[in-house]
């Protein structure tokens, strides 16, 4: 039988929201306080949701040890505490939450073998949250 | 279509353990969660059911309906009892938090009247929860 597993994790790191793309008034406009040249951080959280059939003889999705040692070194050994405007991943790209998401999915989609990638789902404050299931992903609740 | 969610808690504690599987395999698979005394958590259950609403009752359930059925099914079963030990699905299967849903669905599903069940949802912890809708 198939089943779904969430795991939350944690996250803090900095970013700064601006556009090359964009005058400086525009930045302004747009991103407002998040302009700040200096940057400002967040303590994210992020959830993954895994799928599968849960195996007979361990009742499992995916081993948890499997999951989170993937996690931990690919997404949070990236993303802890750095300035997310510095990575590579964001050198072209606004590190706004909604690019951070896709970035984590995209990540996970590549490297992890050990089970089937529903969605990613990441909290920036307590008041907002993004959600990426792939192109195609239809999300489910 | 509406969606409604009902909630309980529950302790138990369970351990993992697969007699097929040699004493080193366990332990490697299931790391701490081998312990053979077991451990426990406070889970938190949260059943979806879905379904029009009566025009006359205004109603999807009949949350009393709903509230009684969860309450014989899976608290009196499992609240406060040692899941591998007294809860009979648990004696073969594993009690993993995703068996725990299928159990959860498997023991609500023939016993709901008008609601249709959409999805068990079971929270080991607040980090870790486990989704089943009803899929082969």
């Amino acid at each position: 039988m198939k089943a779904h597993l969430t795991r939350r994790y944690r996250f803090a790191a900095s970013h700064r929201l601006h556009s090359d793309a964009m005058t400086d008034a525009e930045n302004v406009a747009t991103y407002g306080k998040c302009n700040n040249p200096h940057g400002h951080g967040h303590n994210y959280t992020l959830e993954v949701t895994v799928s599968g059939p849960v195996a007979e003889n361990t009742g499992m999705v995916c081993n948890l040890t499997d999951l989170d040692g993937f996690v931990q070194q690919e997404i949070l050994g990236r993303f802890d505490l750095q300035n997310l405007n510095r990575l590579g991943e964001f050198a072209q790209a606004v590190p706004t939450t909604e690019n951070l998401c896709t970035t984590i999915y995209e990540i996970l989609q590549r490297g992890f073998r050990h089970a089937h990638l529903e969605k990613v789902r990441l909290e920036e404050t307590m008041m907002n949250s993004f959600e990426y299931a792939g192109e195609s992903g239809v999300l489910r609740d | 279509m509406v969606y409604l969610t009902r909630k309980a808690e529950f302790s138990a504690s369970h351990y993992y353990h697969n007699p097929e599987f040699s004493p080193e395999e366990n332990r490697r698979i299931f790391g701490k969660c081998n312990n053979p005394h077991g451990h426990g958590h406070n889970y938190t259950l949260e059943v979806t059911v879905k379904g029009e609403v009566d025009p006359k009752s205004g109603f999807v359930v009949d949350l009393k309906q709903l509230k009684e059925v969860m309450h014989r099914e899976v608290l009196d079963a499992m609240d406060h009892r040692f899941l591998n030990k007294e809860v009979p699905e648990f004696f073969q299967r594993i009690p993993t938090t995703e068996n725990l849903a299928i159990t959860i669905w498997q023991r609500l599903a023939p016993k709901l009247n008008a609601a249709q069940l959409h999805r068990v949802r079971v929270y080991e912890t607040p980090d870790l929860f486990a989704d089943f809708y009803g899929e082969a």
